[in-house]
């Protein structure tokens, strides 16, 4: 017992650590890379909760895929942060304003007793018992099912993004040589082969095309 | 709590786990060596040329030779490079070429962490191997280098789609993501057979996932010298090897227990049954890192465009449609597991 | 309660492996620092290149190509995530759920063949 409430300290202050060093570091490349350190305590910090799909889930698709394009952007763009940061003092009331709203919600949904902090060991568990079934199978039973809906929704705002993505960034370059394997496979020999038989001596008749 | 009761709670499983670890990395390092030699013994058989044979006898202690031969050399960091990133991303690769075997079972529950989600902790690893790459390429400050990662990263990400699919193909034969159950899956029939088309996609993708022959495109010597690796030398080289290595190995391992039956004999039959599993595990590992290296002799090396187009219009597809061909099937012939 | 523990307990040895095979990391790479030479120059430290001085930073713009890859890798990303609990509970959830997922993949089929009319699956 002793053991897990270490761990559980130990992930949360590196998350929360690793959150703050996200905006606070210089380099962005070191922001990216703090940012992927309070996902993985993120993914410890499921695993505790009994989670272990999703935290699974949250490294392959968090870490593995969208922290590699946020890395080819910032590192890749190169763009001068020294610049963006001059605008800094500018935003901050903003800024400011929107975080003490931020905390003045928290603090009213706390103090109004929204949230009963009794309420986890009352209710049911949010992970099913562990020895029954697996996490991964009582999400897989009712994703499908029951929550078709969303899950469809789910579809179409992936369908949304890529659409968007290809309208946003694809360019067809004119400057270029594609190879077109159909064209090359069903290129027919006789329309381009030509063979002439040239008598030792005499002016043969070269066509090139 | 009284002092032995530390002793037993604690510190005894503890340093039980470590020697767990230790009986794992220790002969996979020592494997890893040997792989280098054993590449080039093959090689030059393929080719009819001797290979190594100077140091020791059948120079079979040319890998001790390399790895001291790097532990002496000078570690040159470049005058541009982020040096602590610079150091970061061999360690990267390194490590997460040893980590993923914590969840390989070598034979029936013989495994380090019997993880219900074993099959997404594989993936997440193998996914997590662009880093290294993408660190090392960006921290180098090198033409070359920053080419080759760039190339490396989205040649990895295209073909980590389609294992993506490829998992869920056995997935849905298995109806689990615990290692042990696939492998306990396949005591009738090992999934290579039924799923051919998905193994030949994994093997090949595996390959373009380690960077190997035929797909070696992110170390291509005659454009990029060697890619991400050119401003590395000594130790941070050397790790970076260990770590490419591991992962072929693991990546072989994984093609084993997802297609080939694991630890299972071929034919269950006496003296078969009798041989432990471990021995058929890595033999049969062994039979696919040979067909690593095979290919990289055999092999020419594939042009950008068309590795992309190949992981991108053919294998994503073809997995696509094989992964709701499998489950049509499993339903129309009610072959559901459990 | 012991159900979870026992849960964690399977993670424990992974997080002492990656305790060890960082060391070991750390370790062979100090290890060669301390036991090899080092004499720096300013040659020596220079980035490889053809026989120039570098002549800007390498970390330049490159093709807007890769990050479409990058973008369309995480779309499918997140399918493949979709397809693995879907896989484990395929015997449980029914024609129903097999059907639900047939759509859920048409609708990304059409985003694809979208995608491979437009050519953005070509690398040129």
């Amino acid at each position: 017992m002793i053991i897990q409430t270490i761990m559980f300290y130990v992930l949360a202050v590196v998350t929360v650590g690793a959150g703050v060093m996200v905006i606070a570091s210089r380099n962005p490349v070191h922001s990216v890379l703090f940012l992927i350190l309070a996902f993985f305590n993120s993914a410890g910090l499921f695993v505790m909760m009994g989670a272990e799909f999703l935290a699974m889930i949250l490294i392959i698709v968090y870490v593995g895929a969208v922290a590699v394009l946020f890395l080819f952007v910032v590192m890749m763009l190169n763009i001068n942060f020294a610049e963006l940061r001059a605008g800094f003092l500018q935003y901050l009331p903003i800024g400011g304003v929107i975080g003490i709203i931020l905390l003045a919600e928290l603090v009213l949904v706390f103090a109004s007793g929204a949230i009963d902090i009794e309420v986890p060991t009352t209710v049911a568990s949010p992970t099913p018992p562990a020895d029954e079934i697996t996490n991964t199978q009582a999400l897989g039973d009712v994703l499908y099912t029951h929550y078709a809906y969303l899950f469809q929704g789910a579809g179409f705002i992936l369908l949304i993004a890529m659409v968007g993505a290809i309208v946003l960034t694809h360019r067809r370059r004119a400057d270029v040589r594609r190879q077109r394997i159909t064209d090359q496979v069903a290129r027919d020999p006789k329309a381009t082969v030509q063979v002439t038989d040239i008598e030792p001596g005499a002016e043969g008749t070269w066509k090139s095309d | 709590m009284a002092e032995a009761g530390v002793w037993s709670t604690y510190f005894y499983p503890l340093f039980l786990t470590i020697g767990y670890i230790l009986a794992i990395v220790v002969p996979l390092l020592l494997v890893l060596a040997f792989i280098t030699y054993f590449e080039r013994k093959v090689w030059a058989a393929i080719q009819l040329r001797k290979g190594p044979n100077v140091v020791g006898p059948f120079g079979l202690l040319q890998p001790v030779a390399d790895g001291i031969k790097c532990l002496f050399k000078e570690t040159i960091v470049p005058a541009g490079a982020n040096r602590m990133l610079f150091v970061l991303a061999p360690m990267v690769t390194f490590s997460l070429g040893l980590i993923g075997w914590a969840v390989i079972p070598f034979d029936q529950h013989l495994v380090l962490a019997d993880l219900n989600v074993g099959l997404l902790y594989l993936f997440a690893v193998s996914s997590l191997g662009v880093y290294g790459i993408i660190i090392a390429g960006w921290a180098s400050n090198s033409k070359y280098a920053f080419l080759g990662a760039l190339r490396s990263a989205a040649q990895m990400v295209s073909y980590e789609v389609s294992i993506g699919f490829v998992l869920v193909t056995v997935l849905l034969c298995v109806g689990s993501l615990n290692l042990n159950d696939i492998v306990e899956a396949q005591k009738g029939l090992w999934f290579f057979i039924p799923l051919f088309p998905m193994f030949v996609i994994y093997v090949v993708s595996a390959l373009a996932e380690t960077n190997r022959t035929p797909f070696d495109l992110p170390e291509a010597e005659g454009e990029l010298v060697a890619g991400y690796q050119v401003e590395y030398s000594s130790m941070t080289w050397l790790l970076f090897m260990m770590g490419e290595y591991a992962n072929i190995v693991l990546l072989s391992g994984l093609s084993v227990i997802l297609f080939l039956g694991g630890w299972l004999p071929p034919f269950h039959v006496e003296p078969l049954m009798a041989v432990p599993g471990v021995v058929w595990f890595l033999l049969k590992t062994a039979v696919v890192v040979f067909f690593f290296t095979w290919t990289r002799a055999t092999l020419p090396r594939y042009r950008y465009d068309q590795l992309m187009r190949l992981g991108w219009k053919v294998f994503l597809p073809a997995s696509l449609a094989m992964v709701v061909i499998v489950a049509g099937a499993l339903h129309a012939f009610d072959w559901l597991p459990r | 309660m012991t159900a979870s523990t026992d849960l964690l307990l399977e993670y424990l040895p992974i997080v002492i492996f990656l305790g060890i095979a960082g060391v070991m990391a750390i370790a062979a790479i100090a290890g060669s620092y301390v036991l090899a030479p080092q004499r720096p120059d300013r040659d020596k430290i220079a980035a490889y290149e053809c026989g120039f001085d570098a002549f800007e930073d390498a970390r330049g713009r490159f093709d807007v190509r890769f990050y479409l890859v990058a973008i369309l890798f995480i779309i499918f990303d997140l399918e493949v995530a979709y397809l693995f609990p879907w896989a484990v509970s395929f015997s449980e959830i029914g024609l129903y759920g097999f059907w639900s997922m047939i759509v859920f993949l048409g609708l990304l089929t059409i985003g694809f063949v979208y995608e491979w009319k437009k050519g953005a699956l070509e690398w040129e």
